[in-house]
């Protein structure tokens, strides 16, 4: 009886297919990239940022078709070139972040537009805005899985270098200058890490499910969880659990109806990690009378640096 | 560039932009831009999802729209309000990717969509537009008040009696229309490029309200009206010119605010100056 309900959840052919590995494993990855770097980003208030990111980035990737160079390098160095351009036109003061970020997208958006059409019209390959924008998990190529790997130990090495700096200016700009922290530098590095997250998560599972993972998980997490390291862990499971649930239940789709048409793995995805965040508001809720304690205070108050102030 | 096939589309861009225009001031007083983004782009399934039923798009548009409206307004109540955007516009978008495996649409319609269409606006679309956009122009005459107060200041306005959050959900729903009427036209990607980059420079130019507004639609319309022009003749897509002249204006916008600072201060030191001698 185990047995035949195993079966129906997973149903044959699962764990052999090829294309299911690469998506298991590159969704994997991105999805546990984008929930630690996402913790900090929606700690920051910056989701906007990130999803405009993921947006600009897919403009990289038009071009990369076009010139005939790898869609890394074009989803990377759109991301990167568009963040810098945030930075300097001020995405860091809370004050006019939102408008600046807007005003980056909007001119990504527009030449993305335009690769777009050149993409059409020289190369025929139409289907290029689809592609870009919603990605398509099962058709990913196992040969990009060790830059991938390369790329995400980069960002996740980085945020490790400015981790508690990071935390500290994340939870108060004034505490963190106080205590010698550079606060300019810290951000610009979370910057660079929000673009080449999500660059890597734009080109590998699309745009859609590349603002999901870098906000959902890590929004959900910083409402059960007390602690930053913690909440960084349990948006990394979330993130892993929904991406995972999704790539199984989008296999399992193929099987639902009689003219086996497959539902998209990114309507699913999306549609876990939303449940998830409803179902961590109800859980923060209650924990709240138990731990009232509000984030991240608790872990900066237990400090080694706190007892040399003091 | 002035033939028959196009005063359709001179009719409806006109509309858009003036409209645009207007409801942009709110977007950028109110720090929207990101709302703004999120309800074009989340709308745009409804498209799909109206040519799966066999419905008129804008009519997908709308619904689609005004659930992102209201999504985003219920889930900012308990939570923070760019993680509620972001959240419901993956959520329209997930949608949309089912819906679009269901029917067998073109690229080239979905990337017109995303992008905009000059040439795509048909006969019976002209009259729904323009309606939307005389709502969305009144709804925005009514609440001037209250949204203005709202905007600058929530705790003043909560002190009156006004509720913010029943004015962000209002606000949002007049976004949602102005979505779904400039959608067709401009594309869901660059519709929020209109609400933003215009009434950005509006603002560097004038502090009185009235006089940005104003302002900021008429920056609009040039915007329009040049994009669809050199899209005509260049044939490369509209939402690009739309983007890049919405940050331009941006950047002359920011130019004009400098500039200003850089001469009132020189004055200052020449007055300052005169006095010493």
């Amino acid at each position: 009886m185990v047995d035949a309900l195993l079966r129906s959840v997973f149903e044959p052919g699962l764990f052999s297919s090829g294309p299911v590995h690469t998506a298991a494993i590159i969704g994997g990855i991105a999805a546990v990239v984008s929930g630690v770097v996402g913790t900090f980003t929606v700690m920051r208030g910056q989701s906007f940022a990130g999803h405009a990111l993921s947006d600009v980035s897919a403009a990289g990737g038009s071009a990369s078709f076009l010139l005939g160079i790898s869609p890394l390098l074009g989803f990377v160095g759109m991301a990167g070139i568009a963040a810098g351009g945030m930075e300097m036109i001020g995405v860091q003061r809370a004050r006019g972040r939102d408008l600046a970020t807007g005003i980056v997208l909007g001119a990504g958006l527009g030449l993305a537009a335009l690769l777009l059409y050149f993409d059409a019209t020289f190369t025929s390959t139409t289907g290029a805005a689809i592609t870009v924008l919603f990605g398509s998990m099962f058709a990913i190529s196992s040969s990009t899985i060790p830059l991938v790997v390369a790329f995400s130990l980069v960002a996740l090495g980085m945020i490790l270098v400015v981790y508690r700096p990071l935390i500290l200016s994340s939870v108060s700009t004034e505490l963190a200058q106080v205590r010698g922290v550079r606060v300019r530098l810290t951000e610009s590095i979370h910057l660079l890490t929000l673009a080449l997250a999500v660059a890597l998560s734009a080109m590998t599972i699309g745009a859609i499910l590349s603002t999901a993972l870098l906000i959902g998980p890590g929004a959900a997490a910083l409402r059960v969880a007390h602690r930053p390291a913690w909440a960084i862990f349990s948006a990394a499971l979330i993130g892993l659990g929904t991406t995972w649930g999704g790539i199984l239940l989008a296999y399992d789709s193929y099987y639902w109806s009689s003219d086996h048409r497959g539902w998209p793995v990114s309507f699913f995805v999306v549609s876990l990690i939303f449940i998830a965040y409803l179902v961590s508001g109800r859980v923060g809720a209650r924990s709240t009378h138990r731990a009232p304690k509000p984030l991240a205070i608790e872990e900066i108050s237990s400090s080694p640096t706190q007892s040399t102030r003091s | 560039m002035f033939s028959g096939f196009m005063a359709n589309t001179w009719i409806v861009a006109t509309v858009v932009a003036a409209v645009a225009g207007v409801v942009g001031f709110f977007v950028v007083i109110r720090g929207s831009s990101f709302a703004a983004h999120a309800l074009p782009l989340g709308a745009f399934p409804g498209a799909a999802a109206a040519s799966l039923l066999g419905v008129n798009a804008i009519f997908g548009l709308v619904v689609f729209s005004a659930v992102g409206a209201i999504g985003i307004g219920q889930l900012s109540k308990r939570g923070k309000r760019d993680v509620a955007t972001a959240l419901i516009l993956v959520v329209l978008l997930g949608l949309g990717a089912l819906f679009l495996s269901m029917t067998s649409e073109y690229a080239p319609e979905i990337y017109s969509l995303l992008f905009g269409e000059v040439l795509g606006i048909a006969k019976d679309e002209v009259g729904p537009i323009i309606g939307l956009g005389v709502v969305a122009v009144l709804a925005i005459g009514l609440l001037y008040r209250p949204l203005m107060l709202s905007s600058i200041s929530p705790e003043l306005g909560e002190v009156q009696g006004i509720s913010t959050s029943k004015m962000e959900l209002c606000f949002l729903l007049v976004v949602a229309l102005v979505t779904a009427m400039a959608l067709p036209v401009v594309g869901a990607l660059l519709v929020f490029s209109l609400m933003v980059g215009p009434p950005a420079a509006a603002r560097a130019f004038t502090n009185r309200p009235q006089v940005a507004i104003v302002l900021s639609a008429a920056v609009a319309l040039v915007t329009v009206w040049a994009s669809i022009a050199i899209s005509y003749e260049s044939n490369w897509p509209v939402g690009f010119f739309v983007g890049g002249f919405g940050a331009g204006s941006y950047f002359i916008g920011r130019g004009w605010t400098w500039l200003s600072r850089a001469y009132a201060t020189r004055a200052d030191t020449a007055v300052e100056l005169e006095h010493a001698a």
